[in-house]
């Protein structure tokens, strides 16, 4: 067990060497600079600029420094937030992002997995296809849609929440986002939860246990429901990575501060080094929650070992 | 069907469970009626899809509904009819008064929970056990059907057994709560020919020891054989054939039965060449009018297809479902002088 972790943390250096790589070549090939404005800048101030930035040394050198900055977890300074270090943005912007996407994360486990399950005891029947058309309809509806689209009814017609802005946990401001944030994962869980425990109620073994004499309630909670459930396992953690860390279009939409509308703003800006800090940032979580997931898959099914 | 229900344990009268499907209605048990005494054990044989799981999970009310639905009959076990009580009441003589085990003792045991957990719980619900109480008399029972070294392995997980002693616990979890009757859904299926003896041994054994009437569900003749007083014979959901364990393998009245006994290996047999049955069974959603076996049928003649069977009295305990019953009978107590 514990060489299978060490061996995969160590797979994550290389994982994190290619990520951060393409990030930068990307971000070098893509035309512009961070300081190309509608203003065109004098030559004189542009060769300053780039001196300052180390942009006229060779461009293995730039690279090797980035690296380096890496592997001190250090990003070094923002281009375009003055003064400021890439690591102090991140932990300004984790916060929000973090509590927005935890509440996002439970809501759609909560929702998703009695959704599901209710769908799967009660196949065929209205509330099964009842709450398969809804996830169908939460999968295809883009959020960028479905934000604005609460926000409408919510905010500008009825006036219960407030339409954007962030006012911390809890409090008002973060219902609509995570109801936006959390649809298709509710969506998603709930077909997943649904086919996982279709799987296991017809298995030998929950045979067995109502030939027991075990009443409904105890077959599903006692029996089905650790097998039906691996499924939205091996799906949550991924999904929980990328919920913390930022969701671009939901923190867009709802103006709120936290690492997807600074990663937007990044972007934009060509703020190189903000850029890696965060992508670097996403990919180490994302690697981490993929392999705590693995670790977790040993507690559930006793059947695995490492 | 002589007597009406005195010594009986359990007494299946006109039984029909259907399964609604796309294709039609399937009638996997269509009519099925047998009588089982206090302490006897009752082969049923047939090959897959005869209906005979279907047949004992009715007994049980076990049948996903849906598709599936007990249409008619009645199933009275102990004096009550298990088809009137209300699923509280059902539950209550699952697992306790009736038990079963299930063919594959790979999947039968929830792989995700320890065997003293799923031993447990049988016992906390039917008999009040308290967690202590409930785990001795697990490993008890893990100790009487012979698993070695059973207060160190009882904390294991399925996976840890191979398939014969994860039998063992099967068996050992089905008569926790020393139920009066066993239904063994084809348990050797699954294993290979040396645990299959000691299997059926052990069965044997708890059975004499508790008391417990046994139905044994199987393919396999050679199983039957040596283990049940009575057999039935099932094909196509119909009962075909019905007499005691000898009188079945002696004189058979059906000529479905003559054939499986036919495609018995015979070790003594010089040609080793084995018979077979031609053709598969029918589709059960869309029966001929006639009778059920006559496509495959040696003696079927034209009123075979046209017209359904009679079930046919032969002697006492002999029944079979046939035009040309008394015939085959006959034919085999003439045989059986010849030998």
């Amino acid at each position: 067990m514990l060489r299978f972790i060490i061996r995969r943390i160590v797979v994550i250096i290389p994982m994190l060497f290619i990520v951060v790589s393409l990030t930068w070549g990307l971000i070098r090939l893509a035309p512009g600079n961070f300081y190309t404005g509608e203003k065109k800048l004098t030559p004189a101030i542009e060769k300053n600029l780039r001196e300052k930035y180390g942009l006229n040394r060779p461009w293995y050198v730039q690279y090797g420094k980035v690296l380096w900055n890496i592997a001190r977890f250090d990003f070094g300074n923002s281009l375009k937030y003055e003064g400021q270090s890439v690591n102090q943005i991140l932990f300004r912007g984790l916060p929000v992002s973090a509590t927005l996407g935890l509440s996002a994360y439970l809501l759609a486990l909560f929702v998703g997995i009695t959704t599901g399950t209710l769908a799967a005891l009660k196949q065929n029947s209205w509330i099964d296809y009842a709450s398969m058309v809804l996830a169908m309809i939460g999968i295809s509806i883009p959020n960028f849609v479905l934000g604005p689209l609460l926000v409408l009814i919510f905010a500008l017609n009825l006036f219960w929440l407030p339409p954007a802005l962030w006012n911390g946990f809890p409090s008002k401001s973060i219902v609509l986002p995570a109801l936006t944030l959390s649809a298709i994962y509710i969506a998603y869980i709930a077909r997943l939860t649904r086919s996982g425990m279709l799987e296991v109620m017809r298995s030998d073994y929950i045979r067995t246990a109502r030939a027991k004499g075990l009443s409904e309630t105890q077959v599903v909670f006692r029996h089905a429901l650790r097998g039906g459930l691996l499924p939205v396992v091996s799906f949550s953690g991924p999904a929980l990575a990328f919920l913390i860390t930022g969701t671009v279009v939901v923190e867009r939409v709802f103006a709120l501060p936290g690492l997807g509308n600074y990663f937007i703003n990044a972007c934009f800006n060509r703020d190189e080094p903000l850029i890696i800090g965060i992508v670097a940032f996403i990919a180490v979580t994302v690697l981490g929650f993929n392999l705590l997931v693995d670790i977790s898959y040993g507690f559930i099914d006793p059947r695995i070992r490492y | 069907m002589t007597d009406s229900g005195h010594g009986n344990l359990l007494s299946v009268t006109d039984l029909r469970t259907y399964f609604e499907t796309e294709d039609g209605t399937v009638k996997a048990v269509d009519g099925i009626s047998f009588e089982l005494k206090q302490g006897e054990t009752l082969g049923i044989v047939g090959e897959s899809g005869s209906g005979k799981s279907v047949a004992n999970l009715s007994l049980m009310r076990l049948i996903p509904n849906p598709p599936g639905k007990i249409v008619s009959g009645s199933i009275v076990f102990a004096g009550r009819d298990v088809l009137k009580l209300s699923p509280r009441e059902v539950r209550k003589l699952r697992g306790k008064r009736i038990a079963m085990i299930f063919q594959d003792p790979m999947t039968s045991l929830n792989p995700f929970m320890r065997v003293s957990k799923q031993l447990m719980e049988v016992t906390r619900l039917h008999l009040g056990h308290t967690k202590k109480q409930a785990r001795e008399h697990a490993i008890k029972m893990l100790e009487h059907v012979g698993i070695p070294d059973a207060r160190s392995r009882v904390d294991s997980y399925p996976h840890e057994f191979s398939g014969g002693m994860r039998q063992r616990v099967m068996i050992a979890m089905a008569l926790s709560c020393r139920p009066e009757l066993l239904i063994a859904d084809e348990p050797t299926t699954a294993l290979d020919v040396t645990i299959q003896a000691q299997i059926l041994e052990l069965i044997n054994s708890l059975k004499a020891e508790t008391g417990a009437s046994v139905i044994l569900i199987t393919h396999d003749l050679g199983v039957v054989a040596g283990m049940t007083d009575h057999i039935i014979v099932m094909y196509a959901g119909k009962v075909f054939e019905q007499a005691t364990t000898t009188e079945l393998f002696e004189r058979p009245g059906n000529p479905y039965t003559c054939g499986l006994l036919r495609s018995v290996p015979d070790p003594t047999d010089e040609q080793g060449k084995l018979y077979q049955i031609p053709g598969l069974p029918p589709d059960l959603a869309h029966l001929p009018p006639g009778c059920p076996f006559a496509p495959r049928c040696e003696r079927a003649e034209e009123i075979c297809r046209r017209e359904f069977p009679p079930y046919v009295q032969l002697t006492r305990e002999h029944y079979s479902l046939c035009h040309f019953a008394s015939d085959v009978y006959t034919k085999s107590q003439a045989q059986e002088g010849n030998r």
